[in-house]
């Protein structure tokens, strides 16, 4: 415990680490799952093989990813990014095309018996629509994104990990302690606040 | 820089085959002793709504829990080696076979389970030739999720001593040793990717004729 008061600028710090790199990750893989899981919404056929290659990437074990990253961009945050990003686009195309596809076709029609061009009714009605489905895959894609970035650690991208494998390195249980349950328990805060986001949604909705 | 993986392999068998051996045995113990204790567990608080809730809960903050994290709790509680990250991976199996056995059960249709009764089957029976079948589609969901999570949580056991193939992986970048880095991460993913595989394709075959959709 005292360990713990002497240095909590250190575990702020990697705390603060952990948040901004994981974050990033979750914007870059957003950005590139939302066309492609609008286009699976209308293609069952992109749908299937976005999944597959998506599913495929998400079943690598993490140490062996960020391992089979280092001869092509080496060690640090961009590796770790990248595999974060890899990890977290299975479950945003499946939610955001599913999202979508779950609006009813009648919404869909009345807005373009409304007059509404393809992309109003994209922005409109379809996404505001899928957002509680978007936001549940966005909860799962951040918790993983959490957990990959404490292994990432160990290939220099900094964070909570750090603390873990200094304090094995170091026999010395305190840092063990701090950076694993500070890890714990911001993936179960991050969790907990995007369902709480997630049901008042879908209590807005009415779904 | 492949053929220099595979030299590297074929000059240390010993080594290649003993990690190996332990990563199947360290994730395949794991499975099993998950599954033994997960899926009772998961039928006992089917039985009961007050620890249904609580089970649900257990299981829905356990599959948040980073594995990395878990693996280094139990570090300094239980030291390091194979036994102490035989118990951390099964820590880490059990929140989804958990998770989907109760959504299995919960996903049989009360009526069913009525019309079972009607027709004068025991508790027993209803659970062997009603529930179970119908949930063993979902049980098979969460043992292949919990099964791709083990072999890839086994890698990050050679942090605590574990052995298995996460040995040549972190010697691999503690050296910069490309080629012992393959060695690591090319079986292990292929591992991974082959039990994904396995399950899926024994939970198709083990879906009821009459769940099961084209």
């Amino acid at each position: 415990m005292s360990w713990v008061a002497r240095n909590w600028d250190q575990i702020a710090l990697a705390l603060m680490q952990h948040v901004g790199i994981s974050l990033a990750a979750l914007a870059i893989a957003f950005v590139i799952a939302l066309p492609i899981g609008v286009w699976a919404a209308r293609n069952a056929r992109v749908e299937a093989a976005a999944i597959a290659i998506a599913g495929f990437l998400y079943t690598i074990p993490t140490l062996a990813f960020l391992a089979l990253l280092i001869p092509l961009v080496g060690l640090g945050p961009a590796n770790a990014i990248i595999a974060m990003v890899a990890f977290s686009l299975v479950v945003l195309i499946r939610n955001i095309a599913t999202g979508i596809r779950q609006v009813p076709a009648e919404v869909v029609d009345s807005a373009r018996g409304m007059g509404m061009a393809a992309r109003q009714i994209l922005w409109r009605v379809e996404l505001p629509l899928a957002l509680p489905l978007i936001v549940a895959g966005l909860r799962i894609a951040a918790v993983t994104v959490i957990s990959v970035s404490v292994v990432a650690a160990y290939v220099n991208a900094g964070g909570l990990g750090t603390l873990i494998f200094n304090g094995i390195a170091t026999d010395h249980p305190p840092k063990i302690w701090s950076g694993a349950l500070a890890a714990c328990a911001l993936a179960i805060a991050v969790d907990a606040s995007l369902s709480a986001l997630e049901r008042r949604m879908r209590r807005e909705r009415s779904l | 820089m492949f053929l220099d993986a595979w030299r590297y392999a074929a000059s240390h068998p010993q080594a290649f085959w003993t990690a190996l051996g332990v990563h199947v045995l360290l994730s395949a113990a794991a499975l099993a002793i998950a599954a033994g204790i997960a899926i009772p567990g998961a039928l006992a608080a089917h039985r009961r709504p007050a620890w249904s809730a609580w089970v649900t809960n257990g299981a829905n903050i356990g599959r948040t829990l980073p594995s990395l994290a878990v693996l280094a709790l139990v570090m300094p509680l239980l030291g390091t080696g194979f036994a102490p990250s035989l118990f951390a991976l099964t820590l880490l199996a059990l929140p989804p076979i958990v998770q989907n056995t109760l959504a299995g059960l919960r996903s049989v249709d009360p009526d069913v389970v009525d019309a079972a009764r009607g027709m004068g089957m025991a508790q027993r029976e209803i659970l062997r030739r009603v529930e179970m079948p119908i949930a063993l589609p979902a049980v098979f969901a969460g043992l292949r999720t919990a099964a791709v999570q083990v072999v890839s949580g086994a890698v990050l056991a050679a942090f605590i001593g574990g052995g298995g193939l996460g040995d040549f992986i972190t010697a691999g970048i503690a050296m910069m040793a490309l080629p012992q880095l393959l060695v690591g991460a090319i079986p292990v993913t292929l591992l991974a990717l082959g039990v994904d595989y396995a399950f899926g394709a024994a939970q198709r075959r083990l879906t009821p004729a009459g769940l099961r959709t084209p």
